[in-house]
């Protein structure tokens, strides 16, 4: 068999599967059981009147915390990655090794057993400061990667040029090489935001008043009040409305990036 | 060694370098360099490529630190750990082979971020010494341009501009053709010339031998980290005493080896 005949072969054996496992999904399935549990329109309207809305807000004010301090702290630490002197190194190497390889899930309910570490001792702003600090922790060493990349990939002649002119090393760094370096980071730490929208839902292992519930949390109770799915496809078709523009943005950042070189 | 003794009478020089000695891990790049430029002057340094002229040039505004030896300019040791670099480099303006521009700025921003930064001089009088660099080079209607939007050549004058524009006592060319296309190296010679012409003190690696002859007051031939011979261009690149000196030219020289002039 010629290579091209079998290529066609294995293109119709490729449609073949797919077709069978469609047929076969729509025969067996129950859809008017399916449609009922997950996409019932009543328990959508219901989601939405017992506060989707707020959850959204939440979902989106725990995530933009977090990545405000996550970039705060994933800078300073991109920085000391990159330091002449060696324990600063060190020190931002352990910490981007040891949170990239945990689990956020533990960062969490680590953070909120805190009190029983220190007695006395409580996170500002509660649960905020909690989740915050917990996504902050988490996202500071993706974002410390992010940046100790950035700066590296702006050319070393720049500085050069720049401290040739009788800046200083930190005029330099600030004033030639971090904006060339933020604009060549905007596409990945867009992309860690994205991440740390969807991280935020795990706030629900560590227990939220009703009035701080964010998506996940909200959908799942409602869920548990219906005793329906359709809740949890709303909150997750709600994170798609955060998540997915962000992610269109990457692309059209990346693309026209592409497009300048 | 030839001896010159045409160099400019003046009192005292404005770089001088003893013994100068810089090695990359066990590659000894310069091995004893006495070298001095007297102000006013033009010195052209030509050689091989691995000859360390390129290094030399480096390690008068400290971008290489030699190991060993003095780098004296105008009076100050730059070697000396007391030493103010930033301050020192202010007066010492250089020229790259890659241009280095701020690719996210424009020409005129290009001209006055240094200005401002180091000398803290006011956004009026920095763009006023800006405009009339850019003129000075011959782009005085590219100031709005970006890097990315400019042709090789124009890229390289606008460097020029942005050295220029600190004012410096003394300007360093690292190969700044070399870079460029054939049709586009004419307008960097040119504006090259005028600022041999208003008496600026140039250090100059170049290839270009055409240029070296025509304009230099001095030209420095060096080979494996030593200088080999210098003198003015008449009996350096006329009538060359050493037989390294010899060979070089006759390969650069060499009407069939296209590129090299």
């Amino acid at each position: 068999m010629s290579p091209r005949k079998r290529r066609q072969r294995i293109r119709v054996l490729q449609y073949g599967v797919l077709v069978a496992a469609i047929v076969a999904a729509a025969a067996i399935a129950d859809w008017g059981q399916i449609v009922d549990v997950f996409f019932n329109v009543d328990a959508a309207r219901q989601t939405v009147a017992d506060g989707l809305g707020s959850a959204l807000l939440h979902t989106v004010t725990y995530s933009l915390g977090g990545f405000v301090l996550a970039f705060i702290f994933g800078t300073i630490l991109g920085l000391m990655r990159l330091s002449e002197v060696g324990p600063y190194r060190w020190i931002a190497r352990a910490y981007v090794e040891f949170f990239r390889g945990l689990p956020t899930l533990i960062v969490f309910i680590a953070l909120s057993l805190m009190p029983l570490a220190f007695p006395g001792m409580s996170i500002p702003f509660d649960p905020y400061g909690t989740v915050w600090l917990a996504l902050g922790i988490v996202g500071a060493a993706y974002v410390a990667e992010t940046v100790r990349a950035g700066v590296q990939a702006v050319p070393r002649g720049q500085v050069e040029a720049a401290r040739s002119l009788g800046m200083s090393s930190a005029a330099a760094t600030r004033k030639v090489v971090l904006p060339q370096a933020f604009r060549i980071m905007i596409p990945p730490l867009t992309n860690e935001l994205i991440i740390l929208v969807k991280d935020s839902s795990l706030v629900f292992a560590i227990g939220l008043a009703l009035s701080d519930f964010e998506l996940t949390t909200f959908g799942k109770s409602e869920a548990n009040a219906l005793a329906n799915v359709t809740p949890l496809v709303v909150a997750g078709l709600a994170y798609l409305v955060i998540t997915l523009p962000l992610s269109i943005l990457v692309q059209r950042m990346e693309a026209s990036t592409a497009k300048g070189r | 060694m030839t001896s010159n003794e045409q160099t400019p009478e003046s009192s005292s020089p404005l770089v001088d370098i003893r013994n100068l000695h810089k090695s990359f891990g066990d590659n000894h790049v310069l091995r004893g360099i006495d070298f001095s430029v007297a102000p006013g002057e033009v010195v052209c340094v030509i050689g091989p490529s691995g000859s360390g002229k390129s290094t030399l040039l480096r390690c008068i505004n400290m971008l290489e630190e030699p190991q060993v030896g003095d780098v004296v300019v105008r009076g100050e040791d730059l070697t000396d750990p007391d030493c103010d670099i930033d301050a020192a480099r202010r007066h010492i303006g250089m020229v790259f082979q890659q241009f280095n521009l701020f690719p996210h700025q424009t020409a005129l921003s290009n001209c006055t971020l240094a200005q401002r930064t180091v000398l803290g001089r006011p956004a009026a009088e920095a763009t006023r010494v800006a405009r009339m660099n850019l003129e000075r080079v011959g782009l005085a209607d590219k100031e709005d341009a970006l890097p990315a939007q400019l042709s090789g050549g124009q890229q390289q004058r606008v460097a020029i501009a942005r050295a220029l524009s600190m004012a410096p006592l003394l300007m360093l060319f690292d190969e700044p053709t070399s870079a460029l296309d054939p049709e586009l190296v004419g307008e960097v010679l040119t504006v090259m010339r005028g600022l041999a012409d208003e008496g600026m003190t140039m250090i100059v690696v170049t290839h270009e031998m055409a240029f070296a002859r025509e304009v230099a007051d001095r030209v420095v031939f060096m080979d494996g980290g030593v200088i080999v011979e210098e003198g003015t261009p008449a009996e350096v690149i006329g009538d060359p005493q050493e037989e390294r000196t010899q060979e070089f030219l006759r390969r650069v020289l060499d009407p069939t080896n296209a590129g090299a002039l």
